[in-house]
């Protein structure tokens, strides 16, 4: 199980980590039975989103997938944020060891949370459509 | 990565001593025969394979060498001993007893024994990793044929009381394996004071060369031999014998014997000051098994808060190697079966690591390691979200 030079970029020097303050949006994913624990914050104008940091408890992979993703999200329109996959943010990664998908997921599902969160908290519907589902196999042997 | 490295993965593999590839060289190009043919180049090989063999048997006290059986290492020891002993005369039933925290190389064989018609059990050590003989007497039955349980386990360090273990299962008429590997030349092991019939070791884990390894099995025992072909070995191991592999397994064994006390006493000391530092120095750490017998090298670190694999990536990014039991490092998404089997709750048992010390760990070595390992921590315990609320001053 090798990482990628991207991934040990992005594990050794995280992007945009920390919390933002005055959020406009937090997204709180994964449990500490499992090992990986994920927290956005976004900060939003017009729909867009201007700023986002993360924290992020795990493995290299779930450091460097939070990481990564918060560069890939930025200034994205809120719709466009929510569709980033697993296999974009592992493909922007120079890809990831099969076992390690599921902290992509992680990475995803912590965003479109923080998303969600912002639109309810500001009366509207929340447009993620909830968690992307892992096949079984991804999740190694 | 630094052009230095500190390696304290020991317990992984050791760095095959420069004495004992020096030992094995001439068994490549000088005497190459085949250990069973007749002529002379054979006879000089054979010699130099009983030669090996005497001494491996001399240092675990066997009392006799065929008792000393050369294998691939310590996966094909535990495999035949389970498998060979178990199916022996074409047995296809029975009770098995491993403990729950064996070795892969061990847990598998039984697993495969538990689909073929044997019945197996799992004994779960006790949470200060060792395996209590009270707790083996009690899931002995009357159909037990055989128990295993490793003497030294390769997470924790626990040293487990093979004499009594094996003295429970003999009283019940049941064959009693160990899985020496980790602590072969490391905590004294003589087959008879200990009272075993059969014992795995691996000659790469003993500054030995890799694809080395031994089976002990007493004399007299039935054995269903687990490679088949030439019947070299007593029959009991086929395949031509590897001459320089064997050679080389002695002289790193003889090294381990006649070191064993100043390097038990060194590397204790070594691996006290890691622990008293990096205890003292990093709030919600401890050490696994302190009050069991452990070896002299080997520290299971719990760092509460903090996921092993990514203490282990950064320190390997400054030069130094070891190794976790966390679920993210293993392809699974299960923490160490070993951490499960002594209880450690699952979202801390992410947060292990193991530090295995080596014939050539200096004091620098584990000074350097302490102010590596301290601010990797703290920057990964500020990134983290949980930290605070789960560990934290004002948390649990």
């Amino acid at each position: 199980m090798l990482y990628s030079d991207k991934v040990m970029d992005h594990f050794g020097n995280p992007h945009n980590v920390g919390v933002i303050e005055d959020a406009d949006g937090v997204g709180e994913v994964g449990n500490p039975v499992c090992g990986d624990m994920m927290k956005i914050t976004i900060k939003v104008s017009d729909d867009h989103l201007d700023d986002i940091k993360f924290q992020t408890l795990g493995c290299g992979a779930a450091i460097a997938t939070s990481s990564v993703i918060t560069d890939m999200a930025r200034g994205l329109s809120l719709e466009d944020a929510v569709k980033i996959t697993k296999a974009e943010i592992a493909q922007e990664l120079d890809g990831l060891p099969p076992a390690k998908m599921h902290c992509s997921v992680l990475a995803a599902d912590g965003l479109r949370a923080a998303v969600d969160d912002y639109l309810v908290k500001n009366g509207r519907e929340p447009i993620s459509g909830g968690p992307e589902l892992v096949e079984d196999d991804e999740h190694g042997r | 990565m630094t052009e230095r490295r500190i390696y304290l993965d020991n317990a992984a593999t050791t760095r095959t001593d420069p004495r004992v590839v020096a030992a094995m060289e001439p068994y490549f190009t000088e005497t190459y025969g085949n250990a069973n043919s007749l002529h002379a180049e054979g006879r000089a090989a054979h010699k130099a394979l009983e030669d090996a063999r005497a001494r491996v048997a001399s240092a675990i006290n066997a009392s006799r060498p065929d008792e000393v059986l050369f294998t691939s290492g310590g996966t094909e020891s535990d495999n035949s001993a389970l498998i060979g002993l178990a199916t022996a005369g074409g047995r296809t039933s029975g009770h098995i007893v491993v403990s729950a925290f064996e070795h892969h190389a061990v847990l598998e064989p039984a697993e495969w024994l538990g689909k073929h018609g044997f019945d197996v059990t799992l004994l779960k050590p006790r949470p200060n990793g060792v395996v209590h003989a009270d707790d083996l007497k009690d899931v002995l039955r009357d159909d037990t044929i055989m128990v295993s349980v490793m003497h030294g386990n390769n997470e924790l360090g626990t040293v487990q009381p093979i004499a009594e273990l094996a003295t429970a299962a003999r009283e019940r008429g049941a064959l009693f394996h160990t899985d020496a590997a980790q602590t072969l030349g490391k905590v004294e092991f003589d087959v008879a004071a200990l009272g075993v019939d059969a014992a795995s070791f691996s000659g790469h884990k003993i500054y030995g060369p890799k694809g080395t390894g031994v089976l002990f099995l007493k004399k007299g025992l039935r054995f269903a031999p687990y490679l088949m072909g030439g019947g070299q070995e007593f029959r009991k191991r086929s395949g031509t014998q590897n001459v320089p592999g064997a050679q080389g397994f002695a002289t790193a064994l003889e090294i381990m014997a006649a070191e064993r006390e100043a390097e038990t006493i060194r590397l204790t000391a070594l691996r006290d000051r890691f622990e008293a530092a990096v205890v003292g120095r990093l709030e919600n750490t401890y050490v696994n098994g302190t009050d069991a017998p452990r070896m002299p090298h080997l520290t299971s670190l719990i760092v509460k808060g903090v996921e092993g694999e990514s203490m282990l990536l950064h320190l390997d990014a400054k030069g130094i190697a070891v190794s976790t039991g966390s679920a993210c490092s293993s392809g699974s998404l299960q923490a160490s079966h070993v951490l499960m089997a002594i209880d450690c709750p699952q979202e801390i048992a992410h947060g292990s690591l193991r530090v295995s010390l080596g014939r050539w760990t200096t004091e620098a070595d584990i000074d350097c390691l302490v102010d590596a390992l301290i601010p990797i921590v703290e920057r990964l315990r500020a990134m983290s979200p949980v930290y605070e609320k789960m560990f934290g001053a004002s948390g649990a």
